[in-house]
């Protein structure tokens, strides 16, 4: 069982990663379930137990939002990312809920062709398992370093 | 008085452009007056933002900063009260202290040969100083207390530290004025801040570009379409600019105007029915009634790095620290009030989505500064047009104008000497 378990996971993120490295943002909420939660912190942040987010999203509405205010409104040059993840580790699980953490690198690549290590971090995750799939329930992003270059327009 | 050393291919300081409507593009380039800004603007005579009171509210708490290029602690110690000091050994020029923050620090010690300091920034101590076995060591004529990192003089107001290394500041009070001191006052007077969340947004331009950015009202609505875009800008809002005399410090503000309001309540109505956007969750906006005075957004700059914002309920302050000619940091601290309900507290981080470098309204911000680095360059020779609402720095009604602009410049070119 946990090893599918471990199975389900690492599907639902390369699948989440593979959506946002290929532009599908409009199917990024859907990767959240239930009460939904995404924030992107910084390590010194969630260390320190401050609760303010970079970016922050209670509700699946949050979530279409970001992404609709990015296509028609928010001004930036186009850019993408290549998701590198590690391996999902589990660090908690009580019925179907599942807590698990994971190392993410993201390259962002501009359109100038520049390629650089934009984020390294991790998600800490709460997962939902239910007809053998690992569905979100909550994900916060602890980036390692709280600086960010320029802007952050894609969600990590 | 040291003279300004100008770009080569500027002849004479006569250069600079006669008003304040031009600005030369070499201001944003040359390293000599990177250079010369770190001399006379932050080592010179202004108060430049430290830190919050509130990060330092137990004897023995230090934090790092920096005032432009030059690293800084600063301490509260055990007689209650901030210090700051340059934060580099009066030995051979180390740093003190390499953590960013911390707790319980009775004293300082550089790790290259333990030079020790106090929490005030005084030399207590120096290794093997009177040798080993009665060889070596300093000599006599050696003083400990004409050996020191330089000190800052220190102002707090409303929560705020400010530093400066100059002696010629005058106070905080009348450095920044009557206006300015008042729209401080609202947004932080009488209260305890409580630290959200702290960012560094990298920024690929010369700070000067991010200041011009935060007092440009001009831009707002056109580069920062979110508002537009999902139609919650409907407001006819009233406002106005505030520039002090100096020109350095502004307020841009915007408030409800009571008469509006029941043509909003209506345009909503229509929005839910005719709009193709809409947010999928208006939450974002619903915030709760702070300050009683209808003004929802309030921009407050102090020369020459300072914000303090209030966007809604998303209050935060601004640290813009230059790193070099074309590279920026801008240190977020968001804020919320000891008081806050949770309701609040979750409303201003909601709100946060609205600011810093993810912010619905001021990603942009980070961005738009390198693309005029990036424009401007090639061109030196080449001058800003900053005829908006006029050619004066002066306090305004409109909010189209680049008044508060030219008011930095004016602020900038009497620092420099331009």
């Amino acid at each position: 069982m946990s090893d599918n378990v471990q199975q389900y996971i690492t599907k639902t993120q390369a699948d989440y990663a593979r959506c946002i490295d290929d532009d599908r943002l409009e199917e990024w909420p859907n990767f959240f379930h239930g009460p939904c939660l995404y924030k992107i912190t910084t390590s010194s942040n969630y260390r320190d137990g401050l609760e303010a987010g970079i970016v922050f999203a209670n509700s699946r509405g949050m979530l279409s939002d970001r992404v609709s205010a990015l296509r028609d409104a928010n001004i930036y040059e186009r850019q993408s990312y290549r998701h590198i993840l590690g391996q999902p580790s589990i660090i908690s699980k009580e019925g179907p809920m599942v807590r698990s953490e994971t190392s993410f690198l993201v390259a962002r690549i501009l359109q100038d062709g520049d390629t650089s290590i934009y984020a390294t971090g991790r998600y800490f995750d709460l997962y939902e398992i239910a007809d053998e799939a690992a569905k979100l329930n909550e994900r916060t992003v602890v980036c390692d370093s709280s600086r960010i270059d320029t802007l952050l327009a894609l969600p990590l | 008085m040291n003279k300004i050393v100008l770009p080569p291919n500027e002849s004479s300081p006569a250069s600079w452009p006669e008003g304040l409507t031009r600005v030369p593009y070499w201001v944003f380039q040359d390293q000599k007056i990177y250079a010369e800004e770190q001399r006379r603007i932050f080592q010179g005579p202004n108060w430049h933002y430290l830190a919050l009171e509130v990060e330092l509210a137990e004897a023995g708490d230090f934090l790092t900063t920096q005032v432009g290029d030059t690293p800084v602690i600063v301490t509260r110690d055990s007689d209650s009260e901030i210090y700051a000091f340059e934060n580099r050994c009066a030995h051979r020029g180390a740093l003190i202290c390499l953590e960013h923050r911390g707790k319980h620090r009775k004293d300082f010690s550089c790790v290259y040969h333990a030079w020790n300091y106090d929490p005030q920034g005084n030399l207590t101590g120096v290794a093997f100083k009177d040798g080993v076995k009665g060889k070596g060591g300093m000599p006599d004529s050696f003083k400990m207390e004409q050996h020191g990192p330089r000190k800052l003089r220190i102002a707090i107001l409303h929560g705020l530290i400010f530093g400066s290394f100059s002696e010629d500041v005058p106070s905080i009070e009348e450095y920044l004025g009557e206006e300015i001191l008042t729209r401080i006052e609202r947004v932080l007077g009488g209260r305890t801040p409580v630290v959200l969340g702290r960012f560094t947004q990298v920024l690929p331009n010369n700070w000067k570009l991010y200041m011009e950015n935060v007092k440009d009202s001009y831009h707002a609505s056109i580069l920062h379409l979110f508002f537009t875009t999902f139609e919650l800008n409907r407001l006819s809002q009233k406002g106005g600019i505030i520039v002090d005399e100096s020109g350095g410090h502004h307020v841009s503000y915007s408030a409800i105007d009571p008469d509006a309001e029941k043509d909003v309540e209506y345009a909503k109505q229509q929005l839910r029915s005719e709009s193709e956007y809409k947010l999928a969750d208006p939450t974002l906006l619903q915030g709760f009634d702070e300050y009683h005075d209808g003004v929802t957004l309030q921009i407050l700059s102090v020369f020459p790095t300072f914000v303090l914002q209030q966007i809604q309920n998303a209050i935060a302050v601004r640290q813009i620290v230059p790193r070099a000619v074309d590279k920026t940091d801008l240190n977020w601290t968001y804020l919320g009030f000891a008081d806050d309900t949770p309701e609040q507290r979750l409303t201003r981080i909601k709100q946060g989505n609205l600011v810093g470098p993810a912010g619905y309204i001021s990603m942009e911000d980070g961005c738009v500064g390198g693309f005029v680095q990036r424009g401007i360059a090639g061109a030196s020779d080449e001058r800003a047009v900053l005829e908006m609402g006029g050619a004066e720095a002066k306090s305004s009604e409109s909010r189209v104008t680049e008044s508060s602009v030219r008011g930095f410049w004016k602020a900038y070119r009497a620092n420099m000497g331009l």
